[in-house]
């Protein structure tokens, strides 16, 4: 069982070098102490041991920092940027400094309502699906009834996902099983974002560990792994869904439970210090630590069986860019490039500034608007001199987000296009 | 004051808030805090003299700062003062490949400035481990080092000019780009090393070296830290001066692997990391002839890196050794004791043994080609009792480092935390002159006050 460290304990591990600063993607927006990571560990400390009370100019730089995790990446001290910001949000939301009437709705309605009931949370989705597909999007669009929504429901309509025609359920069985001898157990995370977006993603990577000889397990109602209300000051909601996505994936019955989405893997590896003070979660969830894996990182454990055909009739290259939670929370950004380069009739060209935020961590896109666009215009840069193809990358957020500045891009996870070089591998599965 | 300061620049190069001015309150260094009254962006030298001007009329002290990785609490602010922090003026104005020079502000980054030079095929070597986000007129400032001083010197034999915005206010140009020029005092070199007392530095013309053809990197492990201090003294003895000969103890190897976990070697009691650069011929030679010394002086292996890479890698893992030591203990107190080259196997086991008999964890590590060691005391600044007997064991080490005709900062600065031992080094009479030099420049002692002198 992890031991739980202080705030002003975790803080004290900065010793203030500055060897964060290059690659905070804040500093480098405005070159202000305050909006770089010793600058905000600073003021958690601070607030911390009682020299600053919780004020509004505190929870906006907390709002601002985009929790991309490149800091904890360049840190040689081993700092858990990670714990201090999300222990300062949840401070913000217990003070009660931020809420106003709509505020809490929102919230409520987001975090309390749809993101911990999956039904409600797909039902949300085949309407989202019924408005994109009837033709009342496209009527709505030029009435222009969108000027009835409130403003910033307004702004995100144009950015909300294109709904999967099937969601995960519906695509993947609850257990399947290779055709070859198994060589592992394991269960499928579908996600939330994933399966209502990409749930071909989903089918891909069952695809994927099929081919490699494991028994899949996918339960068809999977609560949301709390990651969104971890990120967002929800801590209670957060050991809620831990708790529940424990009970629904015993984790003794498994080799391995796999995530495929960069964000939700991020929190995931880490429910033993989210439950260690729950006597009668805390074994376990040190067990599901353990056993959770990326599914990058677990192909190449593995030790995967390379594809012998490419996935497509031409040689074509591609980039890929490392989702923030899953090279710097995960630290998972060597896997992805092995596998891609075990796909015949591919070309990985390098991305300049890969491992920099797009900008659309989490809900970021939404609260912080003009720092989400000027990261993404500069990864929309980097992407165009690249002259790839296909973009790579392994986190529905980034997708989504890059997806919306560059809607003629084919963007696919690393996995779809193993799976698509799979199936020409073999044309009679 | 902080009226005409927001006129002159703009509300939004003035921070004032106590969330804006927490951030500022401290450097690179453990231990000094506090808050200034005021943080100030200036964009231009004419925005800072007039910034010192105004400060002149308001008896406020002023205190220069550029990315705040200082080692000495240089950049700690002092009670009252207001911050002057240039890294707004971050560009490289031009590189001039006729008269190998590079002028830049004192904003730009180190690593920008020899990444601007490498496009030309030329070369800025000093390189602090900071370098990605340490500016030049910070480096300038304090006259920063770094991992090849052995071969290509410090800051100062790449200064070549430097305006400065002297503590009347007034603009002063010293020094051209002319390789020689005797024309007076050598004014620029008062102000190379003056951590912000004497002046504010807002422009630098750098002398760049043709960039070395060739480079290999190589990696010597060793069963004790005599042997690797042998190795490097039997290396200068053979005429050969490599660009880097860093070292590392056992301590700092761990702390580095468990940070980068690029497979070191956690095992061996020091390594040596060793990099020569030039023509190709000369570099296989001089590789081959360091290994070679090196297996004889007792090391248990010696690899080479296979690219350029893996090099890159070796040097970067080199470069975190301070922050990663700050995983063992909460507070991180770190040394830049400096000796002649030939007592160095003798310093370094002084460490060792300061730290045994003291019973305090030291992880040792530094530029053991020009002398300079870096030991840092892994502690715990709230508990008083081992706090004292740190104090008690900086003091053995000062004490030994000057007797062996050392100094007791090689490349950190004096600042906040080694005047206490200024007067220790120093004769009186140069001390005197130094403290007269300040007064004359800046009789309201208004620049970065409370530095240097104890």
């Amino acid at each position: 069982m992890p031991a739980l460290v202080s705030i002003p304990d975790l803080a004290s591990q900065c010793i203030h070098c500055g060897m964060c600063l290059p690659t905070c993607p804040t500093y480098d927006t405005t070159k202000r102490e305050r909006n770089s990571p010793r600058g905000r560990i600073s003021l958690i400390k601070a607030v911390a041991v009682g020299d600053l009370p919780i004020t509004a100019s505190f929870a906006e730089e907390m709002s601002y920092c985009l929790g991309c995790l490149a800091c904890q990446t360049a840190c040689p001290a081993g700092v858990d940027y990670a714990s201090l910001f999300e222990h300062a949000r949840a401070e913000i939301e217990t003070s009660g400094l931020n809420s106003s009437p709509k505020r809490s709705l929102y919230r409520y309605l987001t975090l309390d309502l749809l993101f911990t009931r999956p039904r409600l949370l797909r039902a949300f989705g085949k309407t989202l699906r019924f408005y994109q597909t009837s033709g009342a999007e496209t009527l709505v669009r030029k009435l222009r009834l969108t000027r009835l929504l409130p403003a910033d429901l307004r702004r995100l309509e144009p950015s909300a996902p294109r709904i999967s025609q099937r969601f995960s359920n519906e695509l993947i069985a609850p257990l399947e099983s290779p055709s070859n001898p198994v060589i592992k157990k394991v269960a499928l995370l579908t996600g939330c974002i994933q399966d209502l977006a990409y749930a071909q993603i989903n089918r891909d990577t069952a695809d994927v560990l099929l081919a490699n000889g494991c028994e899949v397990h996918t339960p068809p109602v999977q609560p949301c792994c709390g990651s969104i209300h971890s990120h967002n000051g929800e801590t209670e909601l957060a050991r809620d869904n831990a708790r529940r996505l424990i009970d629904l994936f015993p984790p003794e019955n498994f080799d391995a439970i796999i995530s495929n989405a960069g964000g939700c893997g991020s929190h995931l590896r880490h429910y033993g210090k989210l439950l260690a003070d729950d006597p009668s979660y805390s074994r376990r969830a040190a067990l599901w630590d353990e056993k959770l894996k990326d599914i990058h990182e677990f192909l190449t454990e593995i030790k995967i069986i390379p594809p012998t055909q490419a996935p497509f009739p031409e040689p074509v290259t591609v980039t890929y860019h490392d989702s923030c939670h899953l090279a710097h929370g995960q630290k998972i950004t060597r896997q992805p490039r092995a596998l891609i380069a075990l796909i015949p009739g591919i070309t990985l060209v390098p991305l300049t500034e890969s491992d920099w935020c797009c900008g659309s961590a989490g809900v970021y896109s939404i609260t912080q608007p003009e720092q989400s666009a000027l990261l993404l215009e500069r990864k929309v840069k980097h992407i165009q001199a690249t002259h790839a193809t296909i973009l790579l990358t392994a986190n529905p957020g980034c997708h989504l987000q890059i997806q919306n500045a560059l809607p003629r891009l084919n963007i696919l996870h690393p996995v779809s296009l193993l799976a698509q070089a799979y199936r020409q591998s073999l044309p009679e599965n | 004051m902080l009226e005409k300061l927001t006129t002159l620049l703009g509300k939004e190069n003035l921070l004032t808030e106590k969330e804006d001015l927490i951030p500022y309150s401290f450097d690179g260094t453990a231990t000094f805090h506090q808050l200034p009254l005021a943080v100030a962006f200036p964009r231009t030298t004419e925005q800072i003299s007039t910034c010192v001007k105004l400060a002149h009329e308001t008896n406020t002290p002023v205190i220069t700062r550029g990315s705040g990785t200082g080692l000495s609490g240089g950049s700690v602010p002092s009670e009252g003062a207001i911050v002057l922090c240039l890294v707004h003026m971050s560009d490289i104005i031009s590189v001039d490949p006729a008269n190998l020079t590079l002028r830049a502000q004192p904003g730009a980054i180190t690593a920008d400035i020899d990444a601007a030079a490498a496009t030309h095929g030329l070369f800025y070597p000093p390189d602090p481990g900071s370098m990605k986000i340490s500016t030049i007129g910070g480096n300038v400032a304090e006259n920063s080092g770094g991992l090849r001083g052995l071969k290509y010197g410090v800051t100062r034999d790449y200064v070549m000019a430097l305006t400065v915005v002297l503590p009347n206010g007034n603009i002063a140009t010293f020094g051209n780009a002319c390789v020689k020029d005797v024309a007076g005092y050598s004014m620029k070199d008062l102000f190379i090393g003056s951590e912000g007392t004497l002046g504010i530095i807002t422009e630098v013309l750098l002398k760049l070296l043709p960039r070395p053809a060739a480079r290999r990197t190589m990696l010597a492990t060793f069963p004790s830290m005599e042997s690797a201090a042998q190795t490097v003294s039997a290396i200068i003895a053979a005429r050969i001066i490599p660009c880097t000969l860093e070292f590392l103890d056992q301590m700092t190897i761990r702390c580095v692997e468990d940070y980068t976990k690029i497979g070191l070697p956690t095992d061996c009691a020091a390594l040596l990391l060793m990099e020569t650069d030039g023509h190709p011929a000369a570099v296989a030679d001089e590789a081959e002839k360091m290994a070679a010394i090196a297996l004889q002086n007792g090391a248990i292996e010696v690899t080479t890196a296979s690219t350029d890479a893996e090099a890159l890698r070796l040097a970067t893992a080199r470069r975190s050794a301070f922050s990663a030591l700050a995983r063992v203990r909460p507070t991180t107190i770190l040394e830049d004791v400096t000796v002649p080259r030939s007592h160095l196997a003798e310093m370094v086991s002084f460490i060792a043994k300061t730290a045994a008999d003291l019973n305090l964890t030291i992880g040792t590590f530094g530029h053991m080609g020009d002398g300079n060691l870096h030991p840092t005391f892994l502690t715990d600044e709230r508990d008083q009792a081992e706090m004292s007997k740190v104090h008690q064991a900086l003091d053995l080490i000062v004490t030994k480092t000057l007797s062996l005709g050392g100094t007791i900062t090689g490349e950190h600065g004096i600042g906040l935390a080694k005047k206490q031992w200024l007067p220790q080094q120093l004769d009186a009479s140069s001390l005197d002159l130094m403290r007269q030099l300040k007064q004359t420049l800046d009789p309201h002692n208004l620049l970065n006050p409370g530095k240097i002198f104890p």
